[in-house]
């Protein structure tokens, strides 16, 4: 067994997921890279880290479970995949092509590693419930970890869902909000807002932890902290950037749902290389 | 003698029980309804794995779809409205997409649902569930059926939608006959015309075969308990025996049994048909008997409609 990484080689591993991202989208023409580039340092700590799985056992029993409830940052949960060892990181260039494993969004059954199949919004917590629901009735010890949205929260069945999870005591079940602050239409909080987030998630029961998203650090400790929970569940409230990592995607709501074109493909990866070792 | 008159629900209820005994991974979940959809029974002699999921229907359907991921078989119930329709896009995602293991089974189906009104009458739920890639889609014709339906299902790997009533009707299939999911029953060999029902609707066939025989006409009575898949070879056979065919169901004629039959009949062998069924319609309160009559669900009108194919099939020939 080698050594588990550190925080300079998650932070790698994070921006490399960062450039598959950009690789994979720019190649498919269309995806959402903007959610994915938020979410790449929790990727690269979840899969590299925290998660007890084996990617040549992708149906390990007592393996922890992840859900991408926000489905179409589909992406960087394929390159956590790819880089993790689930399937071979060429195929990440197939995304959203015919005949490909990888859908547009996460499919249940296409390709090893997904639990789920998500990508309509605000699914993906009440799934995660009844994973984690199994897990507690078998008493089992693996950990549910549910990746959501900000925006994805004003879908109403989430909330049903922290109800659910708090009357069943789901302390198994983790979940983490990509508070980035933007959604497909522009601010969240001019969209429809969230704000006082925290306080919603405390009013459902929930233990509440908010970090700084892109420090691997605080996500390391947040993950630790949530695992000593004996008695409710907990949300990670991330706060992150859209667009993480390539300047000029940076809090651009422009790339929540588009592709670099050519040029900006070029500077993307200058950029991400940069910073690669 | 006369055959008891019994609800589905008690014995999807009694059903449950058995399986709560002897399945260890059949779950069952429900949105604050127990007590009329009768999961209750369940809940009684396993509640480790009765899961109460409150008013939140689209919740209980993720977390049914969490729980076959896990490897558990769960049901989950509601009245028909609410599981076909309140969370629908869920069942298609989560459930149906997946690939999952969730048994959907629906009470309070059906404009004999009464007083409640039509705000509680899903006379749409078969439409909307047949349409969905991977289900299979199961209307029992009584309570027996009911009870074995759920233990076929239950035994199935898949995703299913069950659809019963909420009144209590005479029962017309023998109660220890093992359910066979897509497979037919011919109820009564016929050789003029083809009833073929789903659900309590198959009672009111028998019974338009009773009338018809006393005018001197043979109706062949068909129990098409799988609308999907449905029984092609069965369909196919009585057609061409007989060449004049009444479709029956408690369902709007729009995307239910009736419209099954139609679609590949049209296709294979075109066969004089009509469809007894609602119209395009929404019910109202009123009770299960005056609905059914208000509504055209009753063997009398399947006896008009067998007239009417009787006579396009002469016409043509």
């Amino acid at each position: 067994m080698s050594e588990p990484p550190g925080i300079e080689e998650l932070q790698n591993i994070a921006n490399k997921m960062r450039l598959d991202v950009i690789e994979m989208t720019t190649a498919a023409g269309s995806g959402h890279p903007g959610g994915s580039l938020s979410a790449a340092d929790l990727m690269a700590v979840l899969y590299f880290r925290v998660l007890h799985h084996a990617p040549d056992q992708p149906e390990m029993p007592d393996r922890d479970r992840f859900v991408l409830s926000k489905g179409h940052t589909a992406p960087v949960l394929y390159a956590a995949l790819a880089e993790s060892g689930y399937f071979p990181k060429e195929e990440l260039l197939t995304l959203r092509k015919l005949g490909s494993r990888l859908q547009g969004h996460p499919a249940r059954g296409h390709l090893p590693g997904i639990e789920v199949s998500t990508g309509s919004l605000g699914q993906g917590l009440s799934m995660a419930c009844g994973i984690a629901l199994a897990g507690k009735m078998d008493s089992k010890d693996y950990y549910t970890y549910c990746l959501l949205g900000d925006g994805e929260l004003q879908e109403g069945q989430n909330w049903e869902a922290a109800m659910f999870a708090h009357h069943r005591g789901l302390n198994h079940l983790i979940a983490f909000v990509d508070r980035n602050r933007l959604q497909i239409s522009g601010n969240t909080e001019e969209v429809m807002s969230m704000d006082p987030l925290p306080e919603k998630w405390h009013a459902f029961g929930w233990n509440v932890i908010i970090i700084d998203g892109h420090n691997i650090r605080q996500i390391l400790e947040a993950c630790a902290k949530a695992k000593e929970s004996r008695k409710n569940p907990t949300v990670i409230i991330m706060n992150t950037v859209k667009g993480k990592g390539v300047s000029f995607m940076e809090n651009n709501p422009d790339f929540h749902g588009r592709a670099c074109n050519p040029d900006e493909y070029q500077a993307a990866v200058a950029e991400l290389k940069a910073v690669i070792r | 003698m006369t055959a008891p008159k019994l609800a589905q629900r008690t014995y999807y209820g009694k059903a449950l029980a058995q399986l709560g005994r002897d399945n260890p991974q059949v779950v069952v979940l429900d949105a604050d309804l127990a007590g009329s959809t009768k999961t209750i029974s369940f809940k009684k002699v396993a509640p480790e794995r009765f899961i109460e999921c409150g008013i939140a229907e689209a919740d209980m359907i993720g977390i049914a779809a969490g729980l076959a991921a896990s490897g558990k078989i769960p049901f989950a119930s509601t009245f028909g409205v609410f599981a076909s329709g309140r969370c629908w896009e869920q069942i298609r995602m989560a459930v149906a997409y997946a690939n999952l293991n969730v048994k959907v089974v629906a009470t309070h189906c059906g404009l004999s649902v009464g007083p409640d009104g039509a705000t509680h009458q899903a006379l749409e739920d078969v439409a909307l569930m047949r349409e969905l890639p991977n289900m299979t889609v199961i209307v029992p014709a009584d309570a027996y059926e009911a009870f074995q339906a759920t233990l076929a299902i239950a035994d199935y790997i898949g995703p299913v939608y069950m659809r019963m009533g909420r009144s209590e009707f005479p029962v017309c299939t023998p109660e220890e006959k093992p359910f066979e999911i897509g497979k037919a029953t011919v109820m009564l060999k016929g050789t003029d015309v083809s009833l073929i029902g789903c659900g309590q609707m198959v009672q009111a066939c028998l019974e338009a075969a009773d009338l018809l025989e006393k005018e001197g006409i043979s109706a062949e009575v068909i129990n098409m308990a799988t609308i999907k898949p449905l029984d092609l070879d069965a369909v196919y056979d009585t057609a061409a025996k007989t060449g004049a065919v009444v479709t029956a169901e408690e369902h709007s004629v729009i995307g239910g049994l009736g419209s099954a039959v139609a679609e590949f009949l049209s296709e294979v062998r075109p066969t004089p048909l009509a469809r007894v069924g609602t119209y395009d319609t929404f019910g109202e309160s009123g009770s299960a008997d005056e609905l059914m009559k208000k509504y055209g669900l009753t063997a009398a009108d399947i006896v008009r409609e067998a007239h009417n194919v009787i006579e396009m099939r002469d016409e043509k020939s």
